[in-house]
């Protein structure tokens, strides 16, 4: 056991160093650190930058156009990235879509669809929940009939996150009712979000921005080709996927990022104020969070170390998803109380590029704690709630 | 970064796991418990054979040259068995003061025979007014020719009741509280002027309160440097903390297993407990604090600092976990198993007995996120 980076680990996080250094445009800097919403064309111009380096499908296999880097190697890269708040890859199409592609998908389906998601050409998005199908996915109720060379596809499905930027939505649907498990009916279906009778409507979200949307479809038309892997079998991926998403749910270098920022902040005196670390109930929150964070990412190196021994990652991520997310809430509220009053403007208009400073509400971020406060409540509801992901250690873990 | 431990790591860990399994079942520990020592010498001595009591010396003081990595492996075995030999107060606590500062002449008397299991030893690292801060010291050494005369309390000095050798922090200058002014002496606890009143503690283990009245000693029992003993003590009590935590863990996990195969087996309301949900979730939380903990132990014990406040703040930090997320895998053991996991009869009730003790030994985990926040500004 050693916790030491090797002199070739630390030729690569110098080189990834570098490469922030040097790569990353300063108005895409000024936008993430000064809490302005990157547009799709800020976010695919820096996924382009990163895929340009080779940099992008940091977990595909080589064969395809991924790094091959070995866990710590991932882990250098996603702590260098947080820690010049770089833009977040949208997971969607790289690391949601593409795994199954690239492990369940015909031949025809890989040449076709992962070059677009490496070059960032095309944006997907997912369609998994439905109005009626929350934790309880297995009940989803949109439908995929065969007709000739297509499916016709009916349904309805929700949260569906920055549809209304994608291209195309992978998708969960019913093929069968007529099965002894509802989880054998189903299919994984890939849908192009311009075909007649798609439709795409905005959910609101609880601090007021379009996040989320419905996506309805009406007698929508899908090739049969489009179908990937066999019919009936999509459970089986989209629990695959999950597990990829859950793992990536951690966070864990993002959350280093944002425990080091409050404490800046918590040291500094603003508005004449003392400085918050000063508060010995401020420091112990901090100190709880700052060990609790700590704890999950050595549970994340351990996860990395036994994926990179052949397994793929099991239920354990689930363990990885709860705590990552409960610190992140944590720390979400740690930068309300800090902002104090400040905390309560609604000013969402202050979020734009070179907005006047005389003009601004509170200083720095501080208005902004709350949205996001709020905002990533969802954390601990996606990706399988919190409770779902207990449901599923209980089961395949514990073996209750 | 590598998480794997080596192939002789994992035969120490294996021959205390094996030793457990086959020679110190709970109803065996039960009985030495109970006995009048409060442990088994004959199994003590074949600790010193095994030559676990050698493993964190060097080759040069007679040991095995481990560290940290296998006090871990072998303290999660001990608790696993709630092994009630006095490992820690010997090889760990009085171990730990004598290999750092001893002199050659001194370590053939005292550490040689301690590590083949012939000579008891304890270090008395807390005093009553003291509460978990271990530099808050009354005890005093005033010079007396050539040599000292110790006057004041100790408290809770495990092993204290057996131990043939006493190491004794006390001030030979200072303010009360001071890191500053405290020296360390080894003395025979048979010494005149020392009264000692031995208790078992809730957890079965061994202590001793202690009273020293005008112990005269001489120059030869100075152990280091006159006032500078502070950082030694401090280094071999936070190994403790270290060892103790590991302990923890293999009560933990022990406990968190126990319960979730009880409740696999226990039937009301015509099914198993443990289909209920609420308890579910309850052991899922209980598997989340010991999959935590462990990886909290094992950044503190793979952490080369080579700042003390780093080292200190790991500890802290691990020892904060057990005391919280710990005493809870503990609580919910008892709980799930219902009225059993309040009998004596019950090994649970035992398990939970220990962890509670380790929450308090060594300071508690409020002590812990102070000293933790402290190391960090």
């Amino acid at each position: 056991m050693n916790v030491n980076l090797t002199d070739d680990e630390i030729a690569f996080r110098d080189e990834v160093r570098e490469f922030f250094a040097e790569k990353y445009p300063a108005d895409l800097r000024q936008k993430q650190d000064e809490g302005v919403t990157l547009d799709r064309e800020d976010t695919i111009r820096w996924q382009k930058l990163l895929n340009d380096r080779g940099w992008f499908a940091v977990n595909w296999p080589e064969e395809y156009g991924g790094t091959g880097w070995s866990s710590i190697q991932k882990y250098i890269f996603a702590n260098e990235m947080a820690a010049v708040n770089a833009p977040i890859i949208v997971p969607f199409g790289v690391s949601m879509v593409a795994p199954v592609i690239y492990t369940f998908g015909s031949e025809e389906q890989k040449q076709r669809f992962l070059p677009d998601i490496l070059a960032s050409n095309v944006w997907w998005c997912q369609g998994y929940s439905e109005p009626g199908s929350g934790s309880d996915l297995a009940s989803l109720k949109t439908k995929a009939e065969r007709d000739g060379d297509h499916y016709i596809v009916n349904g309805t499905k929700t949260w569906t996150t920055l549809g209304h930027l994608a291209d195309w939505i992978f998708c969960l649907v019913r093929t069968s009712s007529d099965v002894a498990r509802r989880q054998e009916g189903i299919s994984f279906l890939l849908i192009d979000m311009t075909t007649p009778g798609v439709s795409v409507k905005p959910i609101i979200t609880i601090e007021g921005s379009r996040e989320v949307n419905e996506v309805h479809f009406d007698n929508v038309h899908v090739p049969l080709e489009n179908l990937v892997g066999e019919e009936g079998k999509g459970w089986t991926y989209g629990k695959v996927l999950l597990q990829h998403e859950r793992t990536n749910t951690a966070g864990v270098a993002r959350s280093k990022y944002r425990l080091d920022d409050l404490k800046q902040k918590a040291a500094q005196s603003i508005h004449d104020a003392a400085p918050l670390i000063n508060d010995r109930n401020f420091a112990r929150k901090i100190a709880v969070i700052e060990i609790e964070l700590k704890a999950l990412e050595y549970t994340d190196l351990r996860t990395l170390a036994a994926v990179a021994t052949g397994k793929a990652p099991g239920p354990e991520s689930s363990i990885l998803k709860i705590k990552g997310t409960e610190i992140q809430q944590s720390l979400d509220a740690l930068f309300v109380e800090a902002a104090g009053y400040y905390a309560l403007p609604f000013v969402p208009e202050q979020y734009v590029v070179d907005f006047p400073e005389e003009d601004r509400i509170g200083h720095g971020l501080e208005t902004r704690t709350s949205l996001r406060y709020f905002n990533n409540r969802k954390a601990t509801i996606y990706a399988g709630s919190n409770e779902i992901q207990k449901n599923i250690i209980a089961k395949h873990v514990l073996g209750l | 970064m590598d998480f794997s431990i080596s192939e002789e790591q994992s035969m120490l860990a294996d021959s205390v796991s094996r030793f457990i399994k086959n020679d110190y079942d709970f109803e065996r520990r039960q009985k030495i418990a109970a006995s009048a020592d409060g442990f088994s010498m004959e199994l003590w001595r074949t600790f010193a054979e095994l030559g676990w009591t050698a493993v964190p010396f060097s080759e040069e003081d007679g040991g095995l040259g481990g560290g940290p990595i296998e006090l871990m492996l072998m303290m999660e075995q001990f608790g696993r068995g709630l092994v009630v030999e006095p490992f820690l107060a010997n090889v760990v606590l009085a171990g730990g003061v004598l290999r750092r500062v001893a002199d050659a002449g001194q370590k053939s008397r005292w550490l040689t025979p301690m590590i083949e299991g012939n000579l008891q030893i304890a270090l008395a690292f807390a005093e009553p007014q003291g509460r978990f801060n271990i530099a808050d010291l009354k005890t005093t050494a005033t010079i007396n020719g050539e040599g000292f005369v110790l006057n004041g309390s100790k408290t809770c000095v495990l092993n204290g009741g057996s131990a043939e050798l006493l190491i004794i922090p006390a001030r030979t200058s200072g303010e009360q509280a001071a890191e500053e002014g405290i020296t360390l002496f080894a003395i025979a606890a048979d010494s005149s002027g020392i009264v000692r009143r031995p208790y078992a503690t809730v957890d079965a283990h061994q202590a001793a309160d202690i009273t020293l009245r005008d112990v005269k000693i001489d120059a030869g029992a100075i152990l280091g440097t006159v006032g500078e003993g502070f950082a030694t003590f401090q280094e071999a009590v936070d190994e403790a903390t270290l060892a103790v935590c590991a302990e923890a863990i293999g009560i933990m996990r022990t406990m968190h297993d126990k319960t979730v195969e009880y409740s696999k087996n226990r039937v009301q309301f015509g099914v198993p407990i443990g289909s209920f949900q609420a308890l579910q979730h309850r052991m899922v939380d209980t598997l989340m604090a010991c999959e935590q903990s462990q990886s909290l132990m094992m950044w503190a014990v793979m952490l080369n600092a080579a700042d003390d406040a780093d080292r200190q703040q790991a500890v802290s930090a691990i020892k904060y976990q057990i005391g919280t997320a710990g005493i809870n895998v503990a609580r919910e053991g008892v709980q799930i198993h219902g009225g059993m996991g309040v009998t004596w009869e019950l090994d649970i009730a035992h398990y939970f007995k220990r962890l509670t003790a380790i929450d308090l030994l060594f300071g508690n985990a409020d002590f812990h996120l102070d000293r933790y926040i402290r190391c960090s500004s």
